[in-house]
């Protein structure tokens, strides 16, 4: 069943008894009373597949604080089956809050895979990764791909399969910051944006809805065949540039969750990742040529 | 003891039970055995008896990445242990690895799959000074501590304040001892650190004869009041036991030996425990040795199972709370004699007991 087919009331019942979300490999039953919470799934959430019952992964709670403080500062608390990893936060950042909840559920456990720190896409059956160095503009980027025809894998884990060294996709909204919420709403119409949480760690925060097609995809892996780091540089017009492999090699290594954890595998996995694909840097200013270059690199 | 019935510890019993499990079980024992450290453990059991294709395979996903960090833990203990080795050579005295750091650098039993997070080691206590300032010399540093704590570790305690490695973040614990110096028991570590074994490839390092790992494992899991490792504990016991009891005389050499350091007390709960929890095979009559009777006996076996069940919400019932408390106290009470325990939590009554300092001691991982 989809997300989408329940109506709020019956969305927020599912939220209070545990709903059991897939997204990519994983199962998450998410408890929640807040509002926020029950918004954003429905809003970004809705072409993705709930369960009534089986087995998950993480069992995960977004509710109010409680204590006296709730009335005149309420704040919101996730919960990781008992354990509490972030001190609590504005009532109005709960939305937000499960989403970072979730990719710490992910980071933290899923040592099946190689983890990297960076957004991966698709086209005619070849990936590129993006990794991401802060302020490099990636998300702006991997939010204009999505909306451009590219199937969205993931915007901030790369998840490499430990037994076939191919991408695992984990299509969830893209996270946008600050002015890229603009820029990605004037790119496209049909950009859908979740309620921004005002003055977070990382600014304003708003979320990017998924294409169904990426989500109804999501047991599709993919291959391996460019790493393209990105810098979006004011005026500067969009071009491809020669990346060194054993730069590229270092760089996901320090980029990742949990390569030195594990150990061999771990490099076996990079080194193979690194010989399967082109390596680029890629300066741009605007989108629009950014998606062509891409677009011609990606035929 | 019908108390923690929960579907990790069915498992821990039987583990070829993992082939029949019901989606919810599964969930379930992921959640119970995530929380009380003991996944891995159930993953090494898996490949232990080649189950993988019984297990579905997002369960198996979450053995495999324990496995992994099991794994790195067990190269990076090696590394540290192999460092420890080459600095301290010059040191005329053994340096005892325990628990943990042992069973991961020996690849004793219960190291499959199991994950730790501090190095203890165990050196004579006249050696301590010349340790501690080798390790300090290459990069270990204590937390900060005022001066009553300072005093409370070295005076009191049986190791010096936990230490840190700069670069590395690792943890180490040095004691000189097994028990705390004011403990209501007394053992001999003198006895402990003459029988220990040389660790193989390790010059200078040991680890403690067969019988002294299951007597310091049970000392451990009934002294310290670290009950959210307390099934783990119990579970390495379980290892121990199965593992050791082929050798000739183990039963026998074990209730000797726990005579001679003064620890029947520990061993007793520990045998009764793997029994009755765990069904760790032990002849009749030393399973006798391990029942205390009488309802003293019953109470404190209920007090410490719920003590355990306290890993994760679904294994908890009406008495964990009450029970965690009793136990918290009674890890003070057999800690330090009454004339010294009342100043001491009344100073840290007073000082506010800045993030737990000394008493992390009972808290720490």
């Amino acid at each position: 069943m989809k997300l989408g087919e329940l109506d709020r009331a019956a969305l927020a019942k599912r939220l209070r008894d545990g709903l059991i979300l897939e997204t990519g490999p994983f199962r998450t039953r998410i408890f929640s009373h807040a509002p926020e919470v029950i918004a954003g799934l429905s809003l970004l959430y809705s072409d993705f597949t709930v369960h009534a019952d089986g087995f998950y992964d993480f069992h995960v709670k977004v509710d109010r604080v409680r204590g006296p403080r709730r009335f005149f500062h309420p704040q919101i608390t996730f919960n990781f089956d008992g354990i509490e990893p972030f001190t609590p936060l504005p009532a109005d950042h709960a939305f937000a809050s499960l989403e970072w909840g979730l990719n710490w559920c992910i980071a933290g456990h899923a040592h099946h895979y190689l983890m990297l720190h960076a957004a991966v896409l698709e086209k005619n059956g070849r990936a590129v990764i993006l990794p991401g160095d802060p302020g490099a503009g990636k998300s702006t980027l991997t939010a204009a791909l999505t909306l451009s025809g590219f199937r969205l894998l993931s915007d901030e884990l790369t998840l490499i399969d430990r037994d076939d060294g191919l991408l695992v996709p984990l299509a969830r909204p893209v996270s946008l910051k600050n002015s890229s919420i603009d820029i990605i709403r004037d790119f496209s119409s049909q950009a859908v944006l979740g309620d921004a949480a005002h003055d977070t760690h990382k600014g304003t925060v708003s979320h990017l809805k998924p294409p169904a097609e990426s989500v109804r995809r999501s047991n599709e892996k993919a291959k391996p065949a460019f790493i393209v780091f990105p810098r979006w540089k004011a005026d500067s017009a969009a071009r491809l540039t020669h990346h060194s492999k054993a730069d590229a090699f270092i760089h996901a290594a320090r980029h990742s969750f949990n390569y030195e954890l594990l150990g061999s595998l771990g490099y076996d996995l990079n080194a193979n990742l690194i010989e399967a694909s082109e390596c680029h840097d890629f300066e741009y200013s605007k989108l629009s040529d950014a998606i062509r270059v891409f677009s011609e690199l990606m035929q | 003891m019908k108390l923690v019935d929960s579907t990790l510890l069915a498992v821990l019993r039987d583990p070829l039970s993992m082939r029949q499990l019901s989606q919810e079980e599964w969930t379930l024992l992921v959640r119970q055995g995530r929380a009380a450290g003991l996944l891995g453990r159930l993953g090494a059991r898996v490949i232990e008896h080649d189950i993988q294709a019984a297990i579905p395979v997002p369960a198996w996903r979450h053995m495999r990445a324990m496995l992994s960090i099991a794994d790195k833990q067990r190269r990076a203990v090696l590394w540290e242990v192999k460092q420890l080795s080459r600095g301290l050579i010059e040191v005329d005295a053994p340096i005892l690895l325990l628990k943990g750091a042992a069973y991961a650098a020996a690849g004793l039993a219960p190291a499959a799959g199991r994950t730790f997070s501090d190095i203890d080691i165990m050196a004579p206590k006249a050696a301590l000074p010349e340790i501690e300032k080798y390790l300090m010399l290459s990069g270990w540093v204590s937390e900060k501590l005022d001066e009553y704590d300072q005093r409370y570790y070295r005076k009191w305690m049986h190791e010096l304040p936990p230490m840190t490695h700069l670069r590395r973040g690792t943890n180490l614990d040095l004691h000189h001892n097994i028990l705390p110096e004011t403990a209501r028991i007394q053992t001999r570590p003198d006895l402990i650190l003459a029988a220990s074994q040389p660790l193989p490839g390790f010059p200078n390092i040991y680890i403690p004869s067969s019988v002294d790992q299951v007597l310091h494992s049970a000392t451990h899991l009934y002294h310290e009041g670290e009950w959210e490792h307390g099934l783990r504990d119990l579970s390495d016991l379980d290892c121990l036991l199965r593992a050791y009891s082929s050798q000739p005389n183990f039963w026998h050499d074990l209730i000797a030996r726990a005579r001679e350091l003064n620890l029947t007390g520990p061993l007793g709960h520990a045998l009764s425990h793997t029994r009755a929890l765990l069904s760790t095979p032990m002849p009749e009559t030393i399973a006798r040795f391990g029942n205390s009777g009488g309802l003293r006996g019953k109470l404190m076996d209920s007090v410490f199972v719920n003590g355990m069940a306290s890993a994760h919400p679904s294994m908890r019932r009406p008495g964990t709370g009450l029970a965690q408390l009793l136990l918290y106290v009674r890890s003070h009470w057999l800690r330090m004699p009454l004339r010294l325990l009342v100043p001491h939590l009344a100073h840290k009554a007073m000082s506010g007991n800045k993030k737990g300092q000394s008493d992390s001691l009972s808290q720490k991982a």
